[in-house]
């Protein structure tokens, strides 16, 4: 047991030299030097308060991203459609808040409808992949691929189209809304407190969801073999929906954040890459969601710190992409090796 | 310059050349040793097997039969020890490497590929130019068909083959590859007896030609009667080596330690009738199962017989409400549940134990600890794991499962699967449905799963169960259905029915006679 474990972190230390390697390799190519990159990668994270805020602000909708990801994987599904899930929450909070800016009531009021309208949002598409999947026979990752298009193509409707701006629509999105119905933030920062403190509860839920409850268990049972779990008197589909839906409710209430924590109005590409990186975040922890915290920090602390290539040495800030993919890769790559050096043995 | 010990080496060579156009191959195995984590699977092994013979390997589930023959077969690596072929010590780095040195292994669920047509499965693996050589290739597989009297039709495809026909296949394409050696892992389960006869004619056939076959099973009467010599192993390590004439007492006590005997028979059950099954109707894609009539007694056994795909797996599932019925009435204790949904059978305590455990049965990656926590109704929202694990622990030791709370379902042996399967149903029960309940499984293990499935009918619960082995069907059952294409038998008292006669009934025989007068 001692012995695997070492052999165990062996690989996945290989692994990460491996990343650390290639991508220093391609910094090499590209002309820039790799150690003056690195660090000042962790100085475009770490250098400044307001960089720390900013590594924070993209941390909270990761850690929803990736809670929702490992609800739909223990359920043995690949929610492909989390970026379409965070539009689709994005337009409904927009749409509500729209509804409500000039009706009487509480500002308060206005922000909790509109997280809720998110929240339902969300999961709305999500349940639409998970009818697809149930009832039509359609591969989740195919439905939720296909409905990610849709939610693109609807908001670029609905920004250029019913809700343009006064005068001509453009992709600097929608109207403002009111600054009191933008989320309350620290003072001088985008940083909101309340997005943080709700990200950091739904992770840890989904963290004892997945680890104490019988819910967790039976979901599962279900993603590992679901014939066995419905003869044990699981039911199967009505499982596969709530995990579709919970996901859907957790990536919606992302794209809500967005609007009303960051950017106070609708834009196209309003999710901004997180569904697809909150799945490499579960990838690369292996759907073990006590390590979903600090990994989703580190992405987003690469995010956030490679926004410094491009001013220093003309990189695209996309720089982070490949390390993070790189990671991932070669991190699921160990992994297989690690597997069949264990066998051999 | 060549070098003396150049011209020897060379000298070497062409003396392998030599073997290796030899038709026949000794197989020497010497202190084989294995071990899987802390399972010792073969511990010092020592066997050595003459070419021209049929070895039976003989042993328990988990005895470590298949380990050796894997070793052998080059599917694992050995810890320790070595494999001599004719006196020379060889590596075998692979299975595609066994059958260069004249090894093949026929496993007990074919490894072939059932969408592709069997001259492509038999070309398939052969070494060769571009061009796979059809014309070739189909000369030679009806050559080799016609020795062994086989009759497959080379443009089928695979998945319309029966097991024992994918079998014969599988015996031409090691042949036509260059096997001398060919190893066997329990061949005789789910073939037909006609086939079984093939097979062992075909066996014999080879070990004339100098072929040398090694046979693994558990059952003795197939052991006893095809193989010249016999090795038995018990928890990895080889007892004991036998040849003709063989003693079973002295098999049975070499593979389980001590002797060990059949349980009784229970005389019918005479109580209330718990389960009522009036005009039946069911049907799939291709079968018709109409009109059957059936009332099962309190604590009754009734055995599903027929051939695989008569339809009785069909009709099993239609009384446990998992395929669709078209008409007639199922009475589960007075209630009529025809057309409802699994769900609502189990709750009037219908249970549905399924032949693939670990397909449709365990949840593989799962404790047996969450196996026990599903299985039971959920109380409340968070799992009380200590209350698990004492019940995992409680229901392991009552069945006499080797495991432990902790062991994932995957790493128990076949047996101790079906006893965790067993274990995990709740207690009581009006009706129990089972697949093949003891395919696979050694005489020992069967033995205790039927001790414990009487102990359930004498609590009251009733059991349908489907089993190809007609002693399994004529031991333990009070009532016997026999299906083919679709008909079914009225209910057959056991006590009145042989071997012979139900194998009749299930190849299609004797019908007739039975509706024009004689009923149950």
């Amino acid at each position: 047991m001692k012995k695997n474990t070492w052999i165990n972190l062996g690989f996945q230390a290989g692994a990460l030299v491996l990343a650390l390697l290639i991508t220093t390799l391609i910094l090499v190519a590209v002309g820039a030097p790799p150690l003056k990159a690195y660090l000042s990668i962790l100085s475009g994270a770490f250098g400044s308060t307001r960089n720390m805020m900013a590594v924070l602000i993209t941390w909270s909708p990761l850690l929803l991203t990736t809670a929702g990801v490992l609800i739909t994987f223990s359920a043995g599904l690949w929610n492909i459609g989390m970026e379409g899930q965070m539009t689709l929450g994005a337009i409904f909070t927009t749409g509500m808040l729209r509804l409500l800016e000039d009706a009487v009531l509480p500002p308060a009021l206005i922000i909790i409808l509109g997280i809720l309208a998110g929240i339902i949002g969300g999961a709305i598409w999500a349940a639409l992949a998970g009818a697809l999947k149930t009832f039509g026979g359609v591969n989740e990752i195919f439905g939720g691929l296909g409905l990610n298009f849709v939610a693109t193509a609807l908001t670029i409707y609905l920004v250029f189209g019913p809700w343009k701006r006064p005068g001509v629509g453009s992709m600097s999105g929608t109207q403002p809304f009111d600054e009191s119905l933008w989320l309350p933030t620290l003072p001088g920062t985008e940083l909101s407190l309340w997005s943080l403190l709700l990200s950091v509860l739904v992770i840890i839920v989904v963290y004892f969801l997945l680890r104490g409850t019988h819910f967790g268990l039976r979901l599962k049972a279900v993603g590992k073999n679901s014939r066995a779990a419905f003869l044990m008197g699981v039911p199967t589909w009505q499982y596969s929906m709530l995990a579709f839906l919970l996901c859907g409710a957790f990536a919606g209430l992302a794209g809500g954040i967005q609007v009303m924590g960051i950017y106070h109005r609708l834009l196209p590409n309003i999710s901004n890459g997180y569904g697809f990186l909150g799945l490499l975040v579960a990838m690369l922890i292996n759907y073990q969601a006590v390590w979903a915290a600090p990994i989703a920090f580190l992405f987003a602390a690469l995010n956030i710190g490679s926004v410094q290539l491009q001013i220093l040495y003309k990189l695209d800030s996309s720089f982070a992409g490949v390390l993070q993919d790189m990671l991932v890769l070669l991190v699921l790559l160990g992994e297989g090796a690690r597997q069949r050096f264990v066998k051999k043995d | 310059m060549p070098s003396p010990l150049c011209l020897f080496h060379g000298k070497l060579f062409t003396i392998a050349l030599a073997f290796k156009k030899n038709k026949t191959m000794n197989v020497e195995l010497k202190d084989i040793h294995k071990t899987f984590g802390a399972v010792h699977a073969n511990v010092g092994i020592d066997l050595v097997i003459p070419a021209g013979t049929i070895q039976g390997i003989l042993g328990e589930n988990g005895a470590g039969k298949s380990t050796l023959m894997k070793i052998l077969s080059g599917f694992i690596r050995a810890d320790h020890g070595d494999i001599l072929l004719d006196g020379r010590p060889v590596v075998i780095h692979s299975p595609a490497n066994a059958i260069q040195h004249g090894i093949g292994m026929l496993h007990q669920d074919p490894l072939d590929f059932p969408p592709m047509r069997v001259i492509d499965n038999f070309i398939l693996g052969r070494k060769g130019s571009l061009l796979t050589g059809q014309a070739e290739a189909s000369r030679e597989f009806k050559r080799l068909a016609e020795q062994f009297s086989f009759s497959i039709d080379l443009e089928s495809y695979v998945d319309a083959l029966t097991v024992g026909e994918r079998q014969q296949l599988e015996i031409l394409r090691l042949i036509w590859l260059g096997a001398r050696v060919l190893i066997f892992d329990e061949p005789t389960t789910g073939i037909s007896a006609a086939q079984k006869m093939r097979l062992f004619a075909a066996l014999r056939l080879l070990a004339e030609q100098g072929k040398t076959i090694l046979f693994v099973s558990h059952k003795l009467e197939d052991v006893e009667g095809l193989c010249n010599r016999i090795a038995v192993l018990r928890q990895g390590h080889l007892v004991g080596e036998a040849d003709q004439p063989f003693s079973t007492k002295g098999l049975v006590e070499m593979m389980f330690g001590r002797p060990v005997s059949v349980g009784e028979r229970n005389p019918c059950g005479v109580g209330d009738v718990t389960v009522s099954l009036s005009k039946l109707s069911v049907e799939d894609y291709r079968l018709k199962v109409r009109d059957v009539g059936l009332d099962v007694h309190c604590g009754e056994v009734i055995g599903l017989a027929g051939m695989e795909g008569s339809g009785q797996a069909l009709f099993l599932r239609a009384v446990g409400g998992m395929s669709h019925t078209v008409g007639g009435k199922i009475l589960v204790n007075g209630h009529n549940l025809i057309g409802r949904s699994y769900q609502v059978f189990k709750k009037h305590g219908v249970a549905f134990l399924p032949a693939a455990r670990l397909e449709e049965g365990l949840v593989p990656g799962l404790n047996l600890t969450e196996h026990f926590i599903l299985a039971e109704e959920p109380k409340g929202f968070f799992i009380n794991w200590d209350k698990g694990r004492l019940l995992a622990q409680e229901r392991i030791k009552d069945f006499n499962v080797r495991g432990t709370p902790a062991n994932t379902v995957e790493s128990l042996s076949g047996g101790n699967q079906q006893r965790a399967l067993l274990a995990l149903l709740r207690v009581q029960l009006a009706l129990l449905l089972l697949e093949h309940p003891t395919r696979g499984l050694d005489i020992e293990s069967t033995i205790y799963i039927w001790s414990k499935l009487k102990e359930r009918c004498q609590q009251g619960t009733s059991i349908l169960f489907i089993s190809s082995d007609l002693e399994e069907l004529l031991q333990y059952s009070d009532r016997v259905l026999v299906f083919f294409s679709g008909k079914v038998t009225p209910p057959l008292e056991a006590a009145s029915l042989t071997t012979d006669k139900l194998g009749e009934l299930i190849g299609g025989k004797g019908w007739t006679e039975l509706s024009s007068g004689k009923g149950a």
